[in-house]
Formats: structure tokens, C-alpha cells, sequence
């Protein structure tokens, strides 16, 4: 699996030598192209990450999951996966570290550590994917994207709690 | 819709914050955050560069092309308004190829890329156009076709099974990704009727 990147780049570079492409320079060109796409959007992670950050330190995330915990534990969801599913959408990074929690407290092969591990396999960040797309290029009407990407993301969880008690 | 959910995310947090007496916490959260937007676009950095640079190397090469043209019997029904010749659909081609791939970080930099080409063709700039909406939604599912990475995680903390999780992470990826776009396109064709 490591060498997925190694032979996608190789196999790119060795295509444009045999086609005999000023590869170098079309490289160089693609990069300024990105430099300038990261300009783009260095204002939109900086605000986005900044509030994420706010929810988590002061406690709205705890008490979200307080809040959604009766609901989980009616839909037969172990509260211990509560968190990390309300995390997930806008935290890549949050989310890891309570799986890592999970691992460490309840073990790998618990059930709330699969279900943890399927829920982290199957879904993205959707609300920072969301953000950074459309902030890239000043999109602020988005219609419906967040809404039909957090739908996918609680039909994942639902799949991953019943699926998970199914299968594993 | 972003200019409220994030002065909501900002507000509610205040507020919580105070109200709690958590006030260290609400301070802490603002310096913390911005320490850490520097460090995640410091990280982002190189990778945006470097592979957009090897994004314009595959396709002078044509290498976007050839990749175009194996996704697009089934891309062009997910973006009937993309040319199938236009740069946004070759970046669209290799970000879902990453993304099939896992390189997640490397599917970022098509992403952006695919972005600002539909963005050119978009007749209202500050509106999502159809295909920006299916291919946004497309990156917040998961594609990956082998979800290695979580196998890897969970071996390194002692999993006895580590990898039988696998197929049950493709099944529940794959009905997310399969609501995400039946429901994508099923606004998508609610909104032409209103307009």
C-alpha cells in the first residue's frame, strides 16, 4: 500500500519523459497554480478551524453529546461512540483522538472500538470538506451540499453501529 | 449558510463558555485554534504544491486524459454539465482517483483545482451550481476502495483482528456514498423546478 504514491508519481514523471514534455516546467507551472489555491484558502481553515476549536475547548461538544446521548442509547448506540460521531463532521483530527481513546480504554476489539473503527473508515470530514471547497472560490450559497453531506454521514453511523453488531 | 453556522459555532461557544464558567476555556480555544489552522495550512503546504505541480506534469502527459476516459462512462451521468474535454473534468477525474486510491492528501489539491475550473463556467458566482453540489458531497463520503489506513491504526494498538473490519467500513461507505447522491440529485432536480 506504501507504494501507491511512489508508482503514481513515477509512472507520471516516466509518461511525460517519453512524450518528451518539458516536465520540469510543467511542474513549476502547476505549482504556482497551487500556491495560489492555497492563498485562497488559507482564510477560510484559519476561521473554520479557529471555531472548531471554540466548540471543543469550551464544552459545546460535550454537551451536544450529553444532549444526544438518550437518543443514541434509544437507537441502541454504545455511549461511548456518542462523541466521536458528533465530532466526526467537523473534525478530522478531534475525531482521531477519541478513536485513539476508544482503543486505548476499551480496546480495539470491543464492540464500541469496531463500531469506532468503521464509523472512522467510512465517513470524512463534511462540514470542513463543505467550508473549503466553496470557500476556495467565495461560494457562500452552497443550497444543499452540507445537508445532503451530514445525511450521508448519519446513515454511515446507523450502518456502522447495526452493521458492525451484525457482521463482527 | 456558512456565514451563520459559523458565527453560531463562535457565538454558541462564548456563551457556553461564560454560562459554564468555562471562561479559560473560550480564550484558550481562540489561540489555540488559530496556532493550529497555522500549522494544519503549514502542513498542507507542500502537499498542494507539490501535487499541483505533478497534476500539470500527467496532464501535458496525458495522463488526465487516459484516466478521463476510463471514470467518464460513469461520471458524465454525475455531471452532465461538465465537457468532458474541459480541465474541471480531468481534475474532477483525478481527485476521485486519489480519493479511490486513499491518498486523501493528494485528492485535496485536484479538488480545489476542479473547483475553480466549474467555478469559471458558473453564471452566478456566489451560488453552487448542480455539479459542484454532487461533487462536493462525493468528497465528504468516503471513496476508498481499500480502507487501509484504519486496518494499520488498529493493529498498531494491538487489534488481534485488525483488518476484518474492512468490508464492513466498503458496505457502509458505499450505502453513505449512495444516499449522499440519490439525495444530492434529488434536490439538485427540486431546485430547477422552483426556478
Amino acid at each position: 500500500m506504501e507504494l501507491i504514491l511512489p508508482i503514481v508519481v513515477g509512472l507520471i514523471i516516466l509518461t511525460g519523459m517519453i512524450k518528451k514534455v518539458k516536465i520540469f516546467d510543467a511542474f513549476i507551472e502547476g505549482a504556482v497554480e497551487g500556491l495560489h489555491t492555497l492563498y485562497m484558502i488559507i482564510p477560510t481553515i484559519t476561521g473554520l478551524v479557529v471555531a472548531v476549536e471554540m466548540l471543543q475547548e469550551s464544552g459545546v461538544i460535550d454537551l451536544m453529546c450529553k444532549a444526544v446521548s438518550p437518543v443514541a442509547d434509544c437507537l441502541g448506540f454504545p455511549k461511548e461512540i456518542v462523541p466521536m460521531a458528533v465530532l466526526r463532521p467537523v473534525s478530522g483530527s478531534g475525531s482521531t483522538a477519541i478513536l485513539i481513546n476508544i482503543f486505548e480504554s476499551y480496546g480495539p476489539d470491543s464492540l464500541p472500538g469496531q463500531i469506532a473503527s468503521v464509523l472512522a473508515g467510512s465517513t470524512e470530514t463534511t462540514f470542513y470538506a463543505v467550508t473549503m471547497y466553496f470557500g476556495s472560490i467565495n461560494i457562500s450559497k452552497t443550497r444543499h451540499t452540507l445537508l445532503v453531506g451530514l445525511c450521508a454521514d448519519f446513515t454511515a453511523l446507523v450502518c456502522a453501529v447495526y452493521l458492525t453488531k451484525a457482521l463482527l | 449558510m456558512t456565514n451563520y453556522a459559523w458565527g453560531f459555532m463562535i457565538v454558541i461557544s462564548i456563551l457556553v463558555g461564560i454560562f459554564t464558567g468555562n471562561t479559560d476555556g473560550i480564550s484558550q480555544g481562540l489561540m489555540t485554534g488559530a496556532e493550529k489552522a497555522g500549522k494544519l495550512l503549514i502542513t498542507l503546504f507542500g502537499v498542494m504544491v507539490f501535487w499541483s505541480g505533478i497534476m500539470k506534469v500527467a496532464q501535458k502527459s496525458g495522463v488526465t486524459n487516459f484516466l478521463a476516459k476510463i471514470l467518464s462512462p460513469f461520471l458524465k451521468k454525475l455531471f452532465p454539465d461538465v465537457d468532458r474535454d474541459s480541465e474541471a473534468f480531468q481534475s474532477i477525474c483525478m481527485n476521485i482517483s486519489a480519493n479511490l486510491m486513499g491518498v486523501g492528501n493528494a485528492a485535496t489539491p485536484f479538488g480545489l483545482k476542479a473547483m475553480r475550473e466549474m467555478q469559471k463556467k458558473n453564471l452566478r458566482k456566489d451560488t453552487a451550481t448542480d455539479s459542484m453540489v454532487i461533487f462536493v458531497v462525493m468528497n465528504t463520503a468516503s471513496l476508498q476502495l481499500i480502507p487501509a489506513t484504519i486496518g494499520y491504526l488498529r493493529q498498531s494498538y494491538g487489534s488481534k483482528s485488525a483488518f476484518d473490519i474492512i468490508p464492513v467500513v466498503i458496505l457502509c461507505s458505499a450505502i453513505a456514498l449512495t444516499v449522499a447522491l440519490v439525495l444530492g440529485k434529488t434536490f439538485n432536480r427540486l431546485g430547477k423546478g422552483k426556478r
